[in-house]
């Protein structure tokens, strides 16, 4: 793993993230007179660049993604050796933060599948405690099927929209 | 240009084709609405609705307006007794129209002000009982001649349904475009869309404050669910809802005070309810299961969506706590309840062999009736009057907004070209 540059890079990633927090209000673009009084605003989004070992496709950190089967919240064995090294990962960077994005395949009620990608996320997260990351470091949330990696419908296709994404600070 | 389609005969399929009002308005033409209307009711009240007198010195028309809404509830079949105005001031020959085969004959007139405003005056009348059904004069310029049609076409709808018409309000929507997204508010034909946000990341579940001047939504623009509240007017945007975890399915309380919304940070997707400025959060209910999608009935009930029992159904329980009641029993996936503003109904989604459908469930008798036979139907909601349903479904691999009478048979379909529409929702009706 390269880890020398690790604390410098985290601590200008954790300050650009604080500086750049959730905005409340949106700023108002324009007044559209004649459309039935409503005014635009346009959403802003997070930015943040990845740190070199969490992106290099030779380190197994790069991989982020843990796959399910259809109804089921379980992770599978071959998923197992990813969640170990994050779960190091995190032990060994106290400081790192990880957002974990439960998703789903598109069948069904958008609110139902938030709420069942929402035990994938949280299956994940139960997986990193016990293998030592701490309560702190993790948020498990659901993205249902809003962010499909593949929008075939077919079962190819919901296989891979059946997973957990792992995101580290700086990525959320 | 405005076009409506001419009168057609009963029962037949016809087409409805809304174009784009103003070229000053492109900005928003690219997302508008078309609407076709893909069923009508059995036996349909033939009216009479000629030009009113003086509206050629209109800029554009209002009785074109109040014709394609009437005629697009499926109510309504239009008789044409030709191209002129019958006086307002008198009361026009009730059994020569009567003969021509309709029931109603409405007539107006436009007073000008001398300010460039418009007074519209107008009269409908009965013509087997030969009576005046009533009267009214609206205060008008001539830039609000949609608005104006709506009122007139709620006015009829109401003097010959009995129930209150539903021209006057709007609907919520998202579209999506490629990979942005946009919160968008239109009048309920489709016309005058306006986009009140635009996002690179998804929104779902919008709900109408009962006031009509806001929207709950949910906003991935942080990278995880969060509700937020919106006032469309000033762009004013609230969070009111970002615990750690997921935070969504925003429903209004009947008097706007209050949100339902499902939080995750107890661990499961569990029901909470907290004060419309995001204060204040309390449980509503618990269970070892999912439980989400609330909806909030006039009479104080919460209806929502559970796993506890194993499959995804229909439950109730009242705002001030207690025990939940299962309400769903047939099938084994029933999501997304939504009851009528009467609470006599309960609007669903229900999978019936591998196809998600909308039905409707009468309270008092447990009759569950499906009223779409298509297959991926999502986000039912009533119109104010309870007459309609408006649902998200799919056509032609694309996502496209439908409307259902809650007796099935009106059906009607609004598309955007080349884009998805979804999360579909009902607005209050505003007097």
């Amino acid at each position: 793993m390269k880890k020398l540059a690790l604390p410098i890079l985290l601590s200008a990633l954790l300050a650009a993230c604080s500086s750049t927090g959730p905005e409340a209000t949106g700023a108002k673009v324009e007044d559209r007179s004649g459309g039935a009084g409503v005014t635009t605003v346009t959403a802003g989004s997070p930015s943040g660049s990845g740190i070199a070992a969490l992106t290099d496709p030779n380190n197994i950190l790069s991989k982020r993604s843990v796959f399910f089967d259809f109804d089921s919240f379980v992770i599978k064995s071959e998923a197992k050796p990813l969640v170990e090294a994050h779960a190091r990962f995190l032990v060994q960077n106290p400081q790192m933060k990880m957002l974990i994005q439960g998703n789903t395949d598109e069948r069904g009620s958008r609110e139902y599948n938030l709420a069942l990608g929402q035990k994938r996320a949280d299956a994940v997260k139960q997986a990193l405690l016990l293998l030592g990351a701490k309560e702190t470091q993790l948020e498990s949330v659901s993205l249902g099927e809003e962010k499909p990696r593949c929008e075939e419908a077919s079962e190819a296709c919901f296989a891979q929209n059946r997973r957990g994404d792992m995101l580290y600070s700086g990525e959320f | 240009m405005f076009r409506a389609s001419v009168v057609t005969p009963m029962l037949a399929t016809f087409r409805l084709l809304i174009l784009a009002a103003l070229a000053s308005l492109s900005l928003t033409a690219h997302a508008q609405l078309s609407i076709e209307i893909v069923g009508a009711g059995a036996s349909r009240y033939p009216v009479v609705i000629p030009i009113f007198e003086n509206e050629s010195q209109l800029p554009r028309g209002v009785t074109d307006v109040v014709r394609a809404d009437l005629e697009r509830s499926g109510l309504f079949s239009l008789v044409s007794i030709g191209p002129q105005a019958l006086p307002e001031s008198a009361v026009p020959d009730l059994a020569g129209i009567r003969s021509r085969g309709a029931d109603a004959v409405l007539t107006g007139s436009f007073v000008p002000q001398g300010d460039g405003r418009y007074q519209v005056r107008f009269r409908l009348f009965d013509t087997q009982k030969q009576v005046e059904l009533g009267a009214m004069a609206l205060p008008m310029a001539p830039a609000q001649n949609r608005a104006v049609g709506h009122r007139i076409a709620d006015f009829v709808y109401e003097k010959l349904t009995g129930q209150p018409g539903y021209f006057s309000t709007r609907i919520a929507y998202v579209v999506k475009s490629g990979s942005s997204y946009e919160l968008q508010v239109a009048d309920a034909d489709g016309m005058n869309a306006a986009t009140a946000l635009r996002s690179r990341e998804p929104i779902i579940s919008p709900a109408w404050s009962p006031d009509g001047q806001r929207l709950a939504y949910v906003s991935f623009e942080q990278k995880k669910p969060i509700v937020y509240v919106h006032t469309l007017a000033t762009g004013q945007r609230r969070v009111v809802a970002n615990f750690k975890g997921s935070n969504s399915a925003p429903a209004w309380s009947p008097d706007g005070s209050q949100l339902a919304v499902v939080l995750t940070k107890d661990g499961l997707s569990q029901l909470y309810a907290l004060n419309a400025d995001g204060s204040g959060v309390r449980r509503l209910a618990s269970s070892s299961g999912i439980d989400t999608e609330p909806a909030w009935a006039a009479d104080g009930n919460i209806y929502f969506t559970s796993d506890r029992g194993g499959s995804p159904q229909i439950y109730r329980v009242s705002a001030g706590g207690g025990t939940a009641q299962r309400v769903t029993f047939d099938g084994g996936y029933n999501v997304t309840p939504r009851p009528s503003p009467d609470g006599r109904q309960l609007a669903f989604i229900t999978r019936n062999n591998g196809r998600f459908q909308v039905a409707v469930l009468d309270i008092a008798s447990k009759q569950t009736t499906i009223l779409t036979d298509s297959a991926r139907d999502e986000s039912p909601s009533f119109a104010p009057n309870g007459r309609m349903i408006l649902y998200a479904t799919e056509s032609g691999g694309r996502g496209v907004l439908s409307a259902v009478s809650s007796d099935g048979r009106v059906k009607q379909r609004l598309t955007v070209q080349a884009a998805d529409v979804r999360e579909p929702a009902w607005g209050p009706q505003v007097r």
